[in-house]
């Protein structure tokens, strides 16, 4: 019985959108260098011994690029996801455990990736 | 919800074809989704022919010349005839547009029409829109001041002026809202292309003072941030106008505000 106002009013703003909208254009901006300098580097040690491979790797001027493409890259995803999960889920209990797989999922990649990259560098 | 078939009550099925309206020698084929909420019938496709030499050139001079002259019961809106009311948009020819302002003749073949997109039907080709009318209020168009009002009108410059061309055409026919997957998906929370270009409309009205409180109104997920640029609005708005641009630039004003 409430009224098509008060329906589109609904419970108000979440004053949220405008951080995760501005992030997504951030990602995918810092993503255009980062993946080209991650190209060139898997390029460079195509079928190489695993010695030079670990030192390309390894460097500072390939791990940092390599560790921020995979935290852009990982950023950019969960964003992305949860714009599709909101945009293609009715039901409210669903909607809330897509977008906690997603985040669960995001945060795993972005944490055993950036443990790979530290392995490299560190030889630990 | 996304269904990619219609439930078994809204399966449209093949309905009357009427007949050929007598002497008639330059006909034209009409198509028209027909739906009573009262007869507890399937929606079904009604074929129509339209004497063209007794008739104007225009869809929606079709409609009327269908409704006077063969089948009264047929349902439609229209006031001006003349785009500018916005009452008979439908989707003719699987495009929304104004009958009115659509001629027979650019459409191939048979006029095909259904109703809005994606609306709850009240009948044939009328579309509820409730929702859309409480969206429109929601964002509050009209002139929001603090200052204390002129003896005169709100003065204005010509390039303030100039900044609502391309916004204030809108006739809230509702063509553009009804074509976004974005709306048909989310129509409950996403405002849509219509609502918030006249949100625009009213952002960037250089007499307005609440701009602020406007934009914290649209700072939503769903309200604003559901457009994804697919730009159905631009491409079927039957006046010409861009509203993805619009709300571009409302996007643009969130961002400008936090820098």
């Amino acid at each position: 019985m409430r009224t098509p106002l008060s329906q589109v009013r609904g419970r108000g703003t979440a004053k949220f959108g405008t951080e995760d909208y501005w992030m997504q254009r951030i990602t995918a901006v810092a993503m255009v260098p980062l993946t080209v300098i991650f190209i060139l580097a898997v390029v460079c040690v195509v079928g190489a011994p695993y010695e030079r491979a670990h030192a390309v790797l390894s460097s500072p001027l390939v791990a940092i690029p390599f560790a921020a493409m995979v935290i852009a890259g990982v950023l950019h995803m969960r964003i992305g996801m949860q714009v599709i999960i909101e945009d293609y889920t009715p039901s409210d209990a669903w909607k809330i455990l897509f977008v906690l797989m997603n985040n669960f999922f995001s945060a795993l990649v972005a944490i055993a990736t950036l443990w790979a990259v530290a392995k490299l560098s560190f030889g630990m | 919800m996304v269904e990619l078939t219609l439930p078994k009550n809204s399966t449209v099925k093949i309905g009357k074809t009427w007949p050929k309206p007598a002497g008639g020698t330059k006909l034209t084929e009409f198509k028209v989704y027909r739906w009573n909420p009262d007869d507890g019938k399937n929606p079904q496709i009604d074929t129509y022919f339209v004497d063209r030499d007794d008739c104007g050139p225009m869809v929606l001079d079709g409609l009327i010349y269908i409704k006077n002259k063969i089948d009264p019961s047929l349902t439609f809106r229209r006031s001006c005839r003349e785009g500018i009311c916005g009452s008979c948009a439908m989707n003719i020819g699987g495009l929304n547009t104004l009958a009115c302002t659509k001629g027979m003749d650019e459409v191939k073949g048979a006029v095909k029409i259904y109703p809005l997109p994606h609306m709850p039907v009240v009948k044939d080709l009328i579309p509820d829109l409730t929702n859309f009318y409480a969206q429109h209020r929601s964002i509050e168009p009209w002139l929001k001041t603090v200052s204390p009002t002129p003896q005169t009108e709100w003065r204005q410059s010509h390039e303030d002026r100039t900044k609502l061309d391309g916004l204030y055409e809108c006739i809230l026919c509702a063509s553009c809202s009804t074509s976004c997957p974005s709306y048909w998906w989310n129509g409950d929370r996403y405002l849509g292309p219509a609502v918030l270009l006249q949100a625009y409309r009213w952002l960037i009205d250089s007499r307005d003072e609440a701009t602020g409180e406007r934009l914290d109104n649209l700072e939503d997920p769903f309200r604003l941030y559901r457009c994804h640029t697919i730009m159905n609005c631009a491409n079927t708005c039957p006046k010409g106008l861009n509203p993805a641009k619009a709300i571009a630039e409302i996007k643009k004003m969130m961002i400008e505000r936090r820098l």
